[in-house]
């Protein structure tokens, strides 16, 4: 869902840009706040995890492909703020040297990837922790619904600035971007909870949204 | 499971991706994304076209310009950008850290 040049208006954009650049300095504070000696490595090797991952286009249906996103699986490992900063990093990177997404829509681009996928969809991981059973099926249940929610909420947000800049009508944008993204999201949801699953079973304090504090011994119990 | 050191999992975890961007994706489905299939489909495809800006990027769509083997040209653009990324990402966390007040 990366927005190339000229699809979104210059309006669009300015706005999507201001967003992201104000939410961007919010996310170097608390980041700066919350940063330790393992959170450093550990920044680094997912953002270059998920450069890697997004390069893996699969199919899905009609001639369509898809590929991994990576926000949600930033977010329940670093929490929303790094996430937000590792999305705006990979897609910097992927726009400046691969042209993959527009130089003039790199601030849309962060707004539906970093900010929605990472940030927001991270507030909806936390909801759904709290509904779900508070054991490891509970929460890797959570990781999935909220990791498909990004794709599908990421593209949907994608859908609306196509229609506010007069590119496709909401009508017809709208449920086009959502249906193919729920095909691409069942892909997300079954990376990033293997991946979360896999690390869980190897480094579990390296999960940062996994702590169950009300349960006490549990989370010892895992590693 | 004992736990790894962070260490070991950071540098497994970069070995992974290396893995994963020079020898898979090559491989990956050249299908067009699904905002490029609806774009085709409806409609608005050569909106984008229009712009050149996207000729200024050193490694345009993964691809090594004047590169005959196109497999190789996307594992080895794969492979620049996740050492790039992984340089950039830690960089930053780095410079943030380094600002505590």
């Amino acid at each position: 869902m990366h927005v190339p040049d000229g699809f979104v208006s210059g309006g669009v954009n300015a706005i999507t840009y201001i967003i992201s650049a104000g939410i961007s300095v919010f996310a170097v504070r608390e980041a700066n706040k919350k940063l330790g000696d393992k959170q450093v490595p550990l920044l680094g090797v997912v953002a270059a995890f998920i450069f890697a991952a997004q390069m893996l286009n699969f199919p899905v249906a009609g001639g369509t492909s898809g590929h991994f996103l990576g926000a949600l699986l930033a977010a329940s490992l670093l929490g929303p703020w790094m996430s937000c900063l590792i999305m705006t990093v990979v897609l910097t990177i992927q726009c400046l040297l691969f042209a993959d997404g527009g130089l003039t829509a790199l601030g849309t681009n962060i707004f539906n990837m970093g900010i929605i996928g990472g940030v927001l969809c991270y507030y909806i991981l936390v909801a759904l922790k709290s509904i779900f059973p508070k054991n490891k099926s509970g929460y890797l249940v959570s990781v999935a619904i909220s990791s498909l929610m990004s794709v599908v909420l990421g593209a949907s947000a994608c859908a609306v600035e196509l229609a506010i800049s007069g590119t496709s009508p909401l009508g017809i944008v709208l449920p086009a971007m959502a249906s193919v993204h729920v095909l691409i999201g069942i892909g997300e949801a079954i990376i990033t909870t293997a991946v979360v699953g896999l690390i869980l079973n190897t480094r579990p304090d390296l999960v940062g949204t996994y702590s169950y504090q009300d349960a006490g011994t549990f989370n010892t119990m895992e590693a | 499971m004992k736990d790894v050191n962070i260490r070991v999992f950071v540098l497994v975890g970069l070995l992974v991706s290396l893995l994963i961007a020079i020898f898979v994706s090559p491989f990956a489905s050249s299908y067009p994304d699904g905002l490029e299939k609806i774009a085709e489909i409806k409609g608005f495809l050569e909106k984008g076209e229009e712009w050149v800006l996207w000729k200024l990027s050193l490694m345009p769509d993964y691809s090594i310009p004047g590169s005959k083997n196109e497999k190789i040209a996307t594992g080895l653009s794969g492979f620049v950008g996740t050492i790039i990324v992984f340089g950039v990402g830690y960089g930053v966390a780095m410079l943030i850290r380094s600002k505590r007040s």
